[in-house]
């Protein structure tokens, strides 16, 4: 008893008061949003946010039951619940429902849940337990991959279902290992890989190719300081390329640009290997070897934009992108929902006056387009206080994580707080166009009980490790 | 333990930034970009308009002319269109497959948002079907609408018609949309204000499906539909039907006016059409049969057609010579088949000679106007022929020979009496004189004038000195009276007193004895004053006119009558004048025989010989100078 008015005593009731906001703003706009049918009064049950009385009355007792169970409960039974996880995440996809061509759901009596929601949060648990696991150091390479393993199994069976959306919550785990000393020199090529990917969707592979050679010879010419190798090399690949290019005219067989371009930087690396081997010089096959990465890494992301996405999915890519132009189809959603969002005005066309949220112009207007009816009703000065409350919710998190003496409790913060953040971006941006659609939920404000619950979840869980911040967890 | 806690930092400032962005973005869109709401208003806002009735239009006996009748259009919006069955639709709307995909697909290449016509005017049991059956039908509606219906099919020509609005209107007033009707023609266009009323506009919510939730703003900006405002027209119907009932065999024109008003009572011209044909579905295909006829019903005589006066001039002849005191009515000519100037001649008839003025008007003779242009033109007021011509010209001018008269229709013409300085061009300065253009004299040469400005100075004589403009609407639904440059008397330069000599040639003209031109227009009971006309006329035979008025004192009608290459004026347009004056003045005619017998007198029209204008025909008619007048 002495323990559990400890853990009260020492609660962050500054996050529970933004919490509490979250979602009273956030119901206050589900029954905005869906007000026009209804005739049943607040509680109407038959309504999303009569329904959505009942999750959040069920997350303020899920809230409870993370507070008295122990601190150490969490870190004990991580991985075994990692493992019952995985084992549910491989049930949905036997005895799940199809709902939108995702096997994602289970209906239990008439109430559905989506397992892939809780998921992220027992892997933040699991991934917390290894990196304070004995001896465990990030900087070593089978280490690293041990971490990435526990990160990649649920989104790997997430995407059988399929869905793309929650899959991709997984990579917000890097930056919990980034905040545990995963090198910077990773995240550097991490990023450089993620430019990759876009100018592949946006450019011609062939320019890629040509800037990416450019590029090397720059940083060789920089590393190795003589100005002549670079150009040397430059006039090497340069003259392979045009004997190529010539005798391809010649002979008409029109191979592509980018495959030319390949065909002639062969040669010159086995030439710069060989002389790297004979010279003992190892800075111009590390540049190689990027160089390569980055090849094989643009290859496959072009073959797995036509061949793996789906065309739904690649359509949204490339709107978002700009590459394709669609208002009535793809573009749509996009589209209306920066028509509600942009119609809102300053202040807004007042609350329950909404037309295009409640017209059902947005579509999921409850769900992953909420932000919508903020935007509409309550303005730009509704749209900047929820973000100003994201914002500061994040930073007391930062603030709470950082304050932590188990790295386990510090751990599992940024864990909750790289999740929560890139569901934050991912919807605003999406909503207001900045983003590809992706369906993911805006946390504590969008209708649904899965992610309420397990973001609520999250939440106490830390406040529970938080309260015992000054015990030794590990 | 705890490494790395500068990374921190890196968090913190990454979300702070983010933020910041996210803020910056909805302020772009939210405060800066106003186009937002103007989307949004489109996206949930559905105007559905109400289409007003047309103003009916009454004859002057408040008898219904012009009625709605509703017809029914099929709209679409393509982009609410959802497969459906098409079988069906087809079933309903009696229309092929293949229709249906075409009526789509030009439907969708006009817009996919905006509604458009996807069927005009089905009939009401069809649309009645339809509608019952529309649920299955998503993105089509049913628009109605009225159309013209006539209770008769008469006064084409001064009602006009009504068709959908064309790119110049819809680009000229914001108040027409795209297959809106418009007056295009006649009182329908001339009036197109007050008929068309105002459409209604209620605003509707709409959601995505296109459904409509609730009325916008409770119905605060919707706008009241406000139907047209009925016109009584000054027509009369009986004598309008009869006109042109009298009218039906020949070619030409007959123009009736209440003097005292300045009312059109009757217009005909001939060949006309039917109203009905011009409405609606089959207007195009009309319109185009019409335009093609030969005999060109389409062109409205009565107000478009130029023609020579004839012999009636001679009475505005004679009222300018008493006017100018170079003849009394007590003048008198010598006239010996004709007028003889050295080699120059034109005939006249046989008749007793030597006559005075109300002689000369009661046997038209050319001898005689002739010597009065003379007289006129010789005046010593003046200092030579040209000043005194423009005089002479000032005095038709006042009674609005020159210059459209100004009834309301847009397509009135106006005359051609030749200005001085035309004769100088063509002759040189000083070198014409009354011989040069005695044509003049007897309504031929260069002078033109329509079917209304005749009958228009039939009413001037009537009402002894003035007229007033002659218009065919006369009393506006709600409106206290009409223009008020309908109502205004325009005096003439002639004095009152010239006109009594006039008015009593005209009355032996049709009641003398021996000599008298037109004793067939003679009605038993009622004096009825005239002037007969035979124009030359190089496309065939001559053109028979007449014009009159009656009661003598107090008139209560004049009549011009113009029937083209029918020949001397007594035996095709005085017995119409008379029997049109006898249905108006008594209600029905009780010469039925004569009536018949008005009506099977038509001759084959001669072929036309190879002139283009009638100008250049009746100038060279002057020089060939063999006139030749009853």
């Amino acid at each position: 008893m002495v323990q559990r008015n400890s853990v009260f005593a020492n609660l962050d009731w500054v996050s529970i008061l933004l919490w509490m906001v979250m979602i009273g703003f956030g119901w206050m706009n589900i029954y905005s949003a869906n007000i026009m049918e209804a005739d049943g009064g607040v509680f109407d049950l038959s309504q999303r946010f009569g329904k959505q009385l009942i999750w959040i009355g069920a997350s303020l007792l899920l809230a409870m039951l993370m507070l008295v169970l122990d601190a150490k409960f969490y870190f004990y039974f991580s991985y075994l619940l990692y493992l019952v996880m995985l084992g549910v995440l491989l049930g949905v996809l036997v005895f799940g429902k199809e709902i939108h061509g995702a096997k994602s759901w289970f209906v239990i009596g008439g109430f559905q849940l989506q397992p892939s929601e809780f998921a992220k949060l027992i892997t933040a648990l699991a991934l917390a337990n290894l990196l304070t696991s004995h001896n465990y150091n990030i900087r070593k390479f089978w280490h690293l991959v041990k971490a990435f393993a526990i990160i990649a199994a649920p989104p790997m069976l997430i995407l059988l279902q399929p869905d793309l959306g929650s899959a991709l919550v997984y990579s917000a785990f890097i930056l919990v290992l980034f905040r545990e000393g995963f090198s910077t020199n990773i995240m550097m090529m991490l990023a450089t890989l993620g430019l990759l990917f876009f100018t592949t969707l946006l450019l011609d592979k062939a320019l890629i190719l040509l800037f990416m050679v450019i590029i090397s010879l720059i940083i060789y010419m920089v590393v190795a300081r003589s100005f002549k190798k670079g150009v040397v090399n430059g006039l090497l690949v340069a003259i392979v390329f045009g004997v190529l290019y010539g005798t391809d005219y010649l002979l008409k067989t029109e191979f592509s640009p980018f495959l030319m371009g390949l065909a002639a930087l062969i040669p010159v690396a086995l030439v710069i290997t060989v002389k790297g081997f004979w010279l003992r010089e190892y800075v111009q096959m590390k540049i190689l070897t990027g160089l390569f990465i980055s090849i094989v890494f643009i290859i496959s992301v072009d073959f797995a934009m036509k061949n793996v996405l789906k065309p739904h999915q690649q359509h949204r890519i490339y709107v978002t992108l700009g590459i394709e132009d669609d208002p009535q189809g793809v573009g749509y959603n996009v589209n209306q929902s920066k028509i509600a969002i942009g119609s809102g005005g300053f202040s807004g066309k007042g609350y329950l006056k909404g037309t295009q949220t409640k017209l059902h112009f947005v579509p999921e207007q409850s769900t992953d387009f909420i932000f919508c009816t903020v935007g509409e009703e309550w303005g730009f000065l509704g749209t900047t206080f929820v973000i100003l409350l994201y914002v500061g919710f994040f930073l007391r998190m930062i603030f709470l994580a950082e304050r932590q003496r188990s790295s386990f409790s510090r751990i599992f913060g940024y864990g909750f707080i790289s999740v929560m953040l890139l569901h934050f971006i991912v919807n605003i941006g999406m909503t207001i166009g900045l983003l590809p659609v992706i369906g993911i939920p805006l946390p504590f404000f969008s209708y649904g009980g899965s992610s309420l619950w397990t973001f609520t979840m999250f939440l106490f869980i830390f406040l529970r490790l938080d309260a015992s911040r000054l015990e030794y967890i590990r | 333990m705890n490494q790395y806690t500068d990374r921190r930092y890196v968090f913190a400032v990454a979300i702070i930034l983010v933020g910041l962005i996210f803020m910056i973005r909805l302020f772009q869109i939210q405060v800066i970009d106003k186009s937002y709401e103007q989307y949004a208003l489109s996206n949930a806002q559905s105007v559905r308009v109400i289409y007003p009735a047309r103003g009916l239009i009454y004859d002057r006996n408040g008898k219904i002319m012009v009625y709605n009748k509703a017809a029914y259009d099929i709209m679409v919006t393509p982009r609410l269109v959802e497969p459906f069955d098409t079988t069906e639709l087809c079933e309903i709307l009696k229309i092929s497959r293949e229709s249906v995909r075409e009526r789509l697909e030009s439907a969708r290449s006009y817009s996919s948002r905006v509604p458009s016509v996807f069927m005009k005017q089905v009939s009401y049991e069809n649309a009645a079907l339809l509608q019952e059956k529309m649920f299955q039908f998503p993105g089509l509606y049913v628009q109605t609408r009225t159309l013209r219906e006539y209770t008769s099919p008469i006064a084409s020509h001064a009602l006009g018609y009504v068709g959908e609005v064309d790119q110049a209107i819809l680009d000229s007033e914001p108040y027409y949309q795209l297959g809106d009707y418009i007056g295009v023609s006649g009182v329908e266009k001339a009036y197109e204000e007050y008929l068309k009323g105002q459409k209604g506009k209620n605003i509707f919510l709409k959601d995505v499906h296109n459904q409509t939730i609730e009325s916008y703003q409770n119905g605060r900006l919707d706008v009241t539909v406000e139907v047209g405002k009925n016109l009584t027209s000054t027509l009369d119907m009986a004598l309008q039907e009869y006109g042109e009932k009298l009218m039906s065999p020949y070619v030409g024109s007959v123009v009736a006016l209440e003097p005292s008003t300045g009312e059109v009572l009757a217009l005909v011209s001939a060949p006309t059409y039917s109203p009905d044909l011009l409405v609606g579905r089959s207007l195009g295909v009309e319109f185009g049969k019409l335009a093609t006829d030969t005999l060109n019903p389409l062109f409205n005589r009565a107000l478009m057609a130029q023609y020579p006066p004839g012999s009636t001039f001679k009475t505005i002849m004679a009222l300018i010579g008493l006017q100018e005191k170079v003849i009394s009515k007590r003048t008198e000519h010598h006239c010996y088949y004709g007028f003889y100037v050295g080699n120059i001649h034109t005939r006249c008839h046989l008749h007793e000679t030597p006559l005075n003025l109300i002689e000369a008007i009661q046997n038209s003779c050319n001898t005689y106007f002739i010597n009065v242009l003379k007289s006129t033109l010789q005046d010593v007021k003046f200092s030579n022929t040209a000043e005194a011509y423009n005089n002479w010209r000032n005095h038709l001018l006042s009674m609005g020979l020159t210059q459209p008269l100004g009834i309301e229709l847009t397509n009135e013409l106006d005359g051609n009496i030749p200005t001085p300085d035309y004769y100088n061009r063509i002759y040189g300065e000083n070198h014409w004189n009354y011989l040069t253009i005695r044509s003049l004299a007897i309504g031929q040469g260069e002078l033109l004038v329509t079917p209304l400005q005749m009958a228009n100075m039939t009413a001037t004589i009537a009402n002894r000195g003035y007229y007033i403009t002659p218009h065919l609407v006369r009393e506006i639904e709600g409106e206290e009276s009409i223009d008020e440059s309908l109502q205004e008397r325009h005096y003439t330069t002639i004095d009152t007193s010239c006109y009594g000599p006039i008015v009593d040639g005209m009355d032996l003209v049709v009641n003398g004895g021996k000599g008298s031109t037109a004793r067939n227009a003679r009605i038993k009971g009622i004096t009825v004053c005239g002037k007969t006309g035979t124009a030359e006329n190089p496309h065939g035979n001559d053109h028979s006119i007449f014009i009159a008025f009656a009661p003598k004192e107090n008139p209560k009608i004049a009549i011009a009558v113009y029937v083209e290459n029918q020949g001397f004026g007594t035996t095709y347009a005085a017995p119409i004048a008379s029997l049109m004056i006898e249905k108006y003045l008594s209600g029905e005619v009780k010469r039925g025989w004569y009536e018949n017998w008005v009506m099977q007198l038509i001759q084959p029209v001669a072929p036309a010989r190879k002139k283009d204008s009638l100008v250049a025909d009746t100038l060279q008619n002057n020089e060939s100078d063999d006139g030749t007048e009853e």
